[in-house]
């Protein structure tokens, strides 16, 4: 299958050519978070405050690693289940986040704002952490070191290997590919 | 009587929660090379090679397979001509679930349900215990990941539901997870005994070999007929489309009240493992 490369930070036009279906390697910057990460977010929002990082064009990667093996960047680093962010997500893409890496299905209030939003979901296979891991250059927490593998860290990856799922279109990989093999 | 120590039951727990996350049984990366010949999505097939190289890259570079390295299962079949001295058993288990996850770099999934503040050392360990005949302790390690842990169920169906209501639970659980506990995935179904034996029975169905059917030919008849029924739902391989969504399906049973039809789905990821010890 024919790969695009594409870099973060994401812009309206790079977002814009993207399709459901489509494989990339993606490169630059991104942010982990997942379940309590996004909870803080959304709670430091509705008490006034400002989020640990700029969000603006940025990318939130749903993974906790594993902690960092001896002479790598990081563990094991593969995605967790977006759905469970889905409750934050819109709110967090109405601030301006472009993209999100994770795997497994969203939900319409997600879809319709990534459409409403111009932004991307992106899935990375599920379960090939040591995989997925050799693309992670660095590995830097920027917030809540507390939450240990839940931490917000800062990575920056090269050639990070993905799907679109969702895509500015409203197309569904998911919906798309099941509905091919269904009998 | 034989005499066990528990550091001995402590430095196996440690071994087998080790080699579990890193080493993917040999059965599962050869049932991956099987599903190779029988996806006919090219997308799939592209997945389930990217899954054999995740276990190889895991297994050589000694990087966990998934950074989810799972809540700490132990199954422990002690024999009842064991003594066990030297200590407390379950401080023993649960001591080397401690090392194992700090030494071997596994990640930390064990927090509170509310606070969701992690307890830090993936402690406390799941142990279920049964006492069997002879002199020896086996001992079964199967980490598991939440994603797919998350698809499972125990429902309490009624006795004229029947073979098709238990039909149309599994096939409902596994429409409506799709994508998420990482397909290709495996399925234990435990029907029968109670509320919470019913659950236990669908974990031990996971523990069963690739291909191993059933005794009983009308469960045998089930197990082939549901995962027939499985496959032909198109999730496919990381749900983006195919005809491998199940790697195979298993149902463990045993009697229940006339009143009742205890089910019990557990679902898991493709990433299955398992490592036994015998002591």
């Amino acid at each position: 299958m024919e790969m695009r490369r594409i870099t973060t930070p994401l812009s309206d036009d790079v977002v814009g050519e993207l399709k459901a279906g489509d494989k990339i390697l993606l490169s630059g910057t991104i942010y982990t978070a997942r379940d309590t990460a996004h909870k803080r977010f959304i709670d430091t929002l509705r008490a006034g405050g400002s989020l640990p990082f700029e969000i603006k064009g940025q990318v939130i990667y749903y993974c906790g690693p594993s902690p960092v093996l001896p002479g790598r960047a990081i563990g094991a680093a593969g995605p967790t289940t977006s759905g469970r962010m889905d409750v934050y997500t819109p709110t967090l893409l109405s601030l301006g986040l472009k993209g999100m890496i994770g795997k497994g299905k969203r939900s319409q209030a997600v879809k319709d704002a990534i459409v409403k939003h111009k932004a991307i979901y992106f899935g990375a296979t599920g379960g090939a952490g040591a995989l997925l891991s050799k693309a992670v250059l660095s590995y830097e927490v920027v917030a809540y070191e507390e939450l240990g593998p839940e931490a917000v860290a800062r990575l920056v990856v090269k050639d990070l290997p993905l799907f679109v799922i969702n895509d500015i279109a409203g197309n569904d990989l998911y919906e798309m590919g099941m509905s091919g093999y269904r009998r | 009587m034989r005499e066990v120590q528990a550091d001995t039951v402590r430095d196996t727990v440690e071994r087998l929660f080790i080699e579990a996350n890193y080493d993917l049984p040999e059965d599962v990366i050869g049932r991956f090379k099987d599903a190779l010949g029988e996806e006919e999505s090219s997308v799939g097939r592209e997945i389930i090679e990217e899954l054999l190289l995740n276990a190889r890259i895991a297994r050589d570079e000694r990087i966990p397979i998934c950074q989810d390295t799972g809540l700490a299962i132990l199954f422990m079949e002690i024999g009842q001509g064991v003594h066990i001295t030297g200590g407390d058993l379950e401080e023993a288990v649960a001591e080397g679930v401690r090392r194992a996850y700090k030494k071997g770099y596994l990640r930390k999934s064990a927090c509170d349900p509310f606070t969701r503040t992690n307890t830090g050392d993936n402690t406390p360990p799941i142990l279920h215990v049964r006492i069997v005949p002879g002199e020896r302790i086996r001992l079964i390690a199967m980490p598991k990941g939440g994603g797919s842990e998350n698809y499972s169920e125990v429902r309490m169906l009624t006795p004229s539901d029947g073979a098709e209501g238990v039909k149309r639970f599994v096939l409902e659980m596994v429409q409506k997870a799709g994508p998420n506990p990482c397909p290709p995935i495996t399925v234990g179904i435990g029907i029968g005994g109670n509320f919470e034996t019913s659950a236990l029975l669908s974990k031990e169905a996971l523990m069963l070999p690739f291909g191993k059917r059933n005794d009983d030919p009308y469960l045998r008849d089930l197990e082939l007929s549901i995962l027939g029924e499985v496959n032909k739902l198109g999730i496919g391989p990381e749900g983006y489309g195919g005809s491998v969504t199940a790697l195979d399906l298993h149902i463990k049973s045993r009697p229940c009240h006339i009143a009742s039809l205890p089910v019990a789905v557990n679902i898991q990821c493709h990433a299955h493992r398992i490592k036994e010890a015998s002591i």
